[in-house]
């Protein structure tokens, strides 16, 4: 089957262990404020490609991926379900340590078909990087355009399935950095158990100009870079969140 | 066993007590480390102060235009100034170029207009007595070559489809075994050339009398190097004895070669898993501590940084800024399985933390993957604090060279002492190729430059018309170039002949023939787009082609597209068979290159719009990169479409200038490397995997 692509990346560091191809997919449900690539929001347009092409560019300098693999972002990835487990199911074959980018908010318990899907694609995912936007419901409808409901249950369904999870937090000046937020969100963190890593990103602008191109208006024109050191802070505050979680209800 | 030499106490006798054989010494003797850095000392308190003293006349350089101080009148040879010192008392190893430090010397050897230039440049007056004598009494390297050139060979020169010729200055890229010096001395290596001399044929043909002559000169140049060491009151000519004497022995050796030779690139060898064996020996005996040690290490590499050169303006512009080339090779793997990574290797690549970061000396690391890990990681994180470590495949290299090659310059690899090459700069493809369309005229000038072969006059380009004329273009190229480059090495060889470097050399030389291209990814592209899109030549009045629009889009080199990346390939091919097919001065076996580092910006300037749509002037890409910006599948695809071009046909070397911002390596070493370890501070209570630390891989 073909699967709508906006764009592969051969030298990826950022999402997963080791060096990794990078599948960037079309298409996504979120509005995020910030986001840098909405380039990528549009379903149905992007170039068309199969799983065998994917793979094929992927073999030809697998030498380069070998403490890697293959990381599907996008986009929201989860949009193409189908077209993931042909991928990832014909990755594991070959070996290939497979690695879903995510915002999860395609999760819906109530679909039962999809739930199944989502399933047999788990059977064959190595490794999620679940992107929690905003720990409250209301702030993250503000920031993204939808409730987080289902963002959250879907981090509980992984973590019943234990699936291990990268947790990624992007650090927005006014929008995501307060303590009390941050806290919480680690509380939440800290009452999962599949969760591998944290990774606290400071906000950026490098996808402004995108934005210009598109012709589309930038919610968060004029706002700075995060700066490290408050992206640090807000780490501590997570950190503190599932330390307390984890003092609380020992495993 | 009891050697005939107190030096050689301890060792372990091989193949070089008999001979000159610096590798199996090396063999027999090394040690390989595969521990980490934590041995290795900081500065002391003298190091520090003379690094003070050289930032403090860096500063004074830098405030007097680039150039503190300079010879107008006294010519350099390996005898001529004598001892220099920062601090006599505090350097541990010794040795300036001229008499003063940061003072330049006068090299008029390889031409004489040249080096008057270098003074007029930078405000100096060159004495008018060594300016009558070299123009009247003794001939220059550059003086002989104008007298062999063609009107022909010049016209290439001056529209630049030939580049960078070293027909006015040194051609560097030879690189004396000076370890030699320390594990001999100078006495048994005269000796050695004797009897070399004593064994020419003895019917006296040219090439014989001329190895008569090249050894006499050597032979001199050799007891030279030992009156030069007496000034500073060491006698070199018994082996060293120790660490402190096996470092100062092999830099006098190189030191006799930079105040000898000005060459384009003046590069060191690999000498740190040589000196380790001496530092070993050292340390076993409690001869030498390691801060001692890495002391003597840290002011050999201040020496080596403060190498400099009398160089022009123009000079500095073709390889943007004032290089040395002090290459030293690090690593590797030995033919015998063995990583050649010593202690020594760390405390070369250490004086970038002792002594900060600094472009010379050019720190190589030949890097296998079978180096320690410990050595990787050590490099990597140097790497990122420092910039400063240049990084060549030994894997692919230790095939061709073995395992005792060293890099000159930037990317030429030869075996140390039996291997040497004749630099030969480049030829620039790209503009071959507008050659190729105009018939041989000038895209620029209008001029006649190449042979008035028909042009292409169709409106659009058809690519097996182009790929036709194309070929026939580089065949003539070839041959000018090839024919060039043998007119200018006989006249170095006569008039500026690298007398000690060659000295430290075996009498049966391998000369491999360096040709290089220029502008690669350039023609790659505009071949794909003659091909896969369509390419409509602008004209002048006269017919000239001088631009091109392109309809339609066109794989580009960089992407790892095969259907571009062949081009690529094909090109590469094809100019070195062309080459193949001419002559060459000495017996020297061609190679081609592809590593215009620095000089691409002067060569896109003088070359013309071309048919993949750069602009006329524009720079080309740095040697086989891809063109800016047009490689957009991220590093790997980019660097995937370098590697497929073939080694063996372009064996001087590929280089691929890269760089890349930290954050797109990888998180902060932080993020994922311990910190996620939280502690909870609850003890047990807790499970400290839960959070696992993530190794990223290096």
């Amino acid at each position: 089957m073909i699967g709508y692509i906006h764009s592969c990346e051969s030298f990826g560091t950022v999402d997963g262990p080791g060096i990794r191809y990078v599948v960037f997919m079309q298409g996504c449900p979120l509005r995020c404020l910030y986001c840098h690539n909405p380039d990528t929001w549009d379903t149905g347009i992007g170039q068309k490609i199969s799983a065998a092409q994917i793979l094929e560019e992927y073999q030809k300098n697998r030498s380069f991926y070998k403490n890697g693999g293959i990381t599907v972002t996008g986009g929201e990835p989860l949009l193409q379900v189908d077209f993931l487990i042909e991928l990832f199911s014909l990755a594991k074959e070959q070996g290939i340590h497979t690695c879903i980018d995510t915002s999860g908010a395609t999760y819906n318990p109530a679909n039962k078909a999809y739930c199944q899907k989502l399933n047999t694609l788990l059977g064959y995912t190595d490794l999620v990087i679940l992107d929690i936007k905003h720990i409250d419901p209301v702030c993250h409808k503000k920031l993204t355009g939808s409730s987080n409901d289902r963002i959250l249950q879907f981090a509980k369904f992984l973590n019943e399935k234990n699936i291990p999870v990268w947790v990624r937090h992007v650090v927005v000046e006014g929008y995501t950095d307060s303590p009390e937020h941050l806290f919480n969100l680690g509380l939440f963190i800290g009452n999962l158990k599949n969760v591998k890593a944290l990774d606290v990103i400071p906000y950026h602008t490098l996808g402004v100009n995108k934005y210009k191109q598109l012709n589309i208006k930038y919610a968060l024109e004029g706002l700075e870079p995060l700066s490290n050191h408050k992206a640090a802070k807000a780490k501590e505050h997570i950190l503190n969140g599932i330390k307390q979680a984890k003092t609380e209800k020992p495993l | 066993m009891d050697f005939k030499y107190d030096g050689w106490r301890g060792f372990d006798p091989g193949t070089w007590v008999k001979e000159i054989n610096v590798r199996s010494f090396i063999k027999h003797n090394y040690t390989p480390y595969d521990g980490d850095e934590s041995f290795l000392t900081p500065a002391t308190d003298n190091t520090k102060q003379l690094w003070e003293q050289v930032l403090e006349l860096t500063k004074k350089e830098r405030e007097a235009g680039g150039v503190l101080d300079m010879d107008t009148k006294i010519i350099s040879t390996i005898t001529s100034h004598g001892p220099a010192y920062l601090n006599k008392e505090k350097e541990t190893i010794v040795g300036f170029q001229t008499d003063k430090p940061f003072k330049r010397a006068l090299m008029p050897y390889g031409g004489i207009r040249m080096a008057e230039k270098a003074c007029t440049d930078n405000g100096y007056t060159l004495d008018p007595q060594v300016k009558e004598f070299f123009t009247i009494h003794r001939k220059t390297h550059n003086a002989g070559v104008f007298d062999a050139y063609t009107p022909e060979m010049r016209a290439c020169r001056s529209s630049h489809i030939i580049t960078g010729l070293p027909d006015a200055y040194g051609r560097g890229r030879i690189i004396g075994d000076y370890r030699r010096v320390a594990l001999y001395g100078v006495d048994r290596l005269i000796e050695d050339k004797k009897e070399q001399k004593e064994t020419t044929r003895s019917a006296m043909y040219s090439e014989v009398i001329r190895d008569r002559e090249e050894i006499s000169e050597q032979i001199r140049a050799l007891e030279d190097l030992k009156t030069m060491a007496a000034s500073y009151g060491f006698d070199i000519s018994l082996p060293a004895r120790d660490t402190k004497e096996a470092i100062q022995w092999l830099y006098f050796g190189y030191l006799a070669a930079v105040k000898e030779q000005n060459g384009a690139a003046m590069s060191l060898g690999r000498t740190s898993t040589f000196i380790d064996i001496y530092a070993e020996r050292d340390l076993k005996s409690g001869k030498f501590t390691e801060s001692e040690l890495q002391e003597m290490v840290d002011h050999f590499i201040m020496k080596l940084r403060l190498i400099k050169f009398a160089r022009t303006p123009e000079y500095n512009s073709l390889f943007s800024g004032d290089p040395q080339w002090v290459t030293e090779s690090i690593g590797g793997v030995g033919i015998d399985g063995r990583h050649m990574v010593t202690k020594m290797s760390y405390r070369y690549l250490h004086t970038l933390e002792n002594l900060g970061a600094a472009p010379e000396p050019n720190l190589t690391v030949l890097w296998s993957t079978k180096l320690p890990l410990n050595f990787k990681r050590y490099c990597a994180r140097l790497s990122i604090e420092t910039s400063s470590i240049q990084y060549e495949s030994d894997d692919l290299m230790r095939v061709i060279h073995g395992d005792d090659y060293a890099i000159a310059c930037c990317v030429s690899s030869m075996k140390i002492g039996k291997e040497m090459q004749f630099f030969g700069a480049r030829a620039n493809l790209a503009k071959c190729l507008l050659y190729a369309i105009n018939g041989g005229k000038d895209e620029i000038s209008g001029k006649q430059i190449g042979p008035a072969y028909t042009p292409i006059t169709s409106e659009y380009l058809d690519y097996d018309e182009v790929m036709q004329k194309y070929d026939a273009m580089m065949e003539w190229l070839a041959e000018v170039y090839v024919n060039t480059l043998n007119v200018i090495h006989y006249m170095h060889d006569k008039y500026c002949y690298e007398k000690i470097q060659m000295a430290l050399h075996d009498k049966e030389v391998t000369r491999w023939f360096a040709t290089g291209i220029a502008g690669l990814s350039v023609v790659a592209d505009s071949l794909s787009a003659i091909k896969y899109a369509k390419v409509k030549v602008i004209r002048n009045s006269e017919g000239l082609a001088y631009d091109y629009e392109i309809e339609g889009d066109f794989p580009k080199y960089g992407n790892d597209d095969d259907r571009v990346d062949s081009i690529a390939y094909d090109i590469v091919h094809d100019f070195l068979k062309h080459i193949k097919k001419n002559h060459t001065y000495r017996d020297g076996i061609p190679t081609t290159s592809i590593l215009t580092i620095t000089s691409n910006v002067v060569y896109g300037k003088n070359t013309g719009a071309t048919p993949d749509g750069r602009k006329k002037g524009v720079a080309f890409a740095p040697g086989a990169n891809p063109m800016h910006r047009r490689d957009t599948h991220g590093a790997v695809a980019s660097l995937a479409s370098v590697a497929k071009l073939s080694f063996k046909d372009s064996q001087d070397g590929i280089s691929n200038t890269f760089s890349i911002i930290p954050g797109a390596l990888g998180k902060e070493d932080q993020v994922f490397m311990g910190e996620l370890d939280v502690d909870l501070g609850c003890g047990a209570c807790c499970s400290p995997t839960l959070f696992e630390g993530l190794d990223s891989d290096i």
